[in-house]
């Protein structure tokens, strides 16, 4: 059921961002191109997105989700280096291809070429965070005598 | 004025709803790089989720390329963008999302929605250096 659910969220997800016009690259970068051309429209995706789910959030939250026994929402508070710089990685990539992940596998599903060769790049990018991470976990554990 | 207000209200409140029933449902943020990268984790014993909702994107762009194909570059399935700037793009996507934990849906929109200012600080970020990528790719004129 709970694999149902998600394939349906992505589904109306990929939608959304199709018919907001987020998967022609043209238009993510006319937004970021704020000294030129400027082109409003992800403001007004993000702006229409933001509004339904504050008020979905205002009004779930309050009780458990329907497939699970609790909420898994982020918990962490603080704002960090890898925070901040992560962020600041990904909107360079971002405002280089006009692809961010939804619309980059939505355009996927589409059979879009372009997608594919970002997608493969970002899942290796992915890998490479992964595995510095394990690598972190192994030198942080305390040797067993 | 349709293009630029009306189509994009229209998607960001499917993206708001289709957030908001994954938070009903699943109990879980609706954050892209957070789904596919979680697929890659090793703690990922619940897995299967993420691969659906991954299949609903792919599912939802095909519908979209079979009822509305104008939402892609024409023709879809030509190379619009150069090879190299694609495989850069992404790969500093794909770290960049991990390192941040999250991209314009988990921090853009879930984030903000619930006044996280750790998504805020992201956004604001993602979107500064976005648009410092633009000026650089047109002066360098690697710009699609």
């Amino acid at each position: 059921m709970k694999n149902v659910s998600s394939f349906l969220a992505g589904l109306l997800f990929a939608i959304g961002l199709g018919v907001g016009g987020m998967t022609l690259p043209s238009k993510v970068i006319g937004f970021l191109d704020f000294f030129g051309n400027w082109d409003p429209s992800l403001a007004f995706v993000m702006g229409g997105a933001v509004v339904v789910y504050f008020l979905a959030y205002r009004v779930v939250r309050g009780n458990a989700p329907v497939l699970d026994s609790a909420f898994s929402l982020p918990t962490k508070t603080l704002i960090d280096h890898r925070l901040l710089g992560g962020a600041a990685t990904f909107g360079v990539g971002w405002g280089l291809a006009g692809y961010c992940p939804g619309p980059a596998l939505t355009s996927l599903g589409a059979g879009s070429l372009d997608a594919a060769a970002f997608t493969v790049a970002m899942f290796a990018g992915m890998l490479l965070v992964e595995a510095e991470r394990r690598v972190r976990i192994r030198v942080a554990r305390p040797v067993r005598v | 004025m349709i293009d630029i207000v009306i189509l994009p209200l229209a998607g960001g409140i499917l993206i708001g709803l289709a957030a908001g029933a994954f938070l009903l449902v699943n109990g879980r943020i609706a954050g892209i790089s957070g789904i596919v990268g979680g697929a890659f984790s090793s703690s990922a014993r619940e897995a299967s989720w993420r691969y659906a909702f991954v299949g609903g994107l792919l599912a939802g762009g095909f519908l979209l390329w079979l009822v509305m194909p104008s939402a892609f570059p024409q023709p879809t399935t030509s190379s619009n963008q150069s090879l190299g700037v694609l495989i850069v793009a992404g790969l500093l996507v794909g770290i960049g999302t991990r390192l941040g934990s999250g991209c314009t849906s988990g921090h853009g929109v879930c984030g903000i929605a619930r006044f996280s200012p750790r998504s805020l600080s992201a956004t604001l970020m993602f979107i500064a250096t976005g648009a410092l990528a633009v000026i650089a790719a047109r002066f360098f004129g690697v710009s699609p």
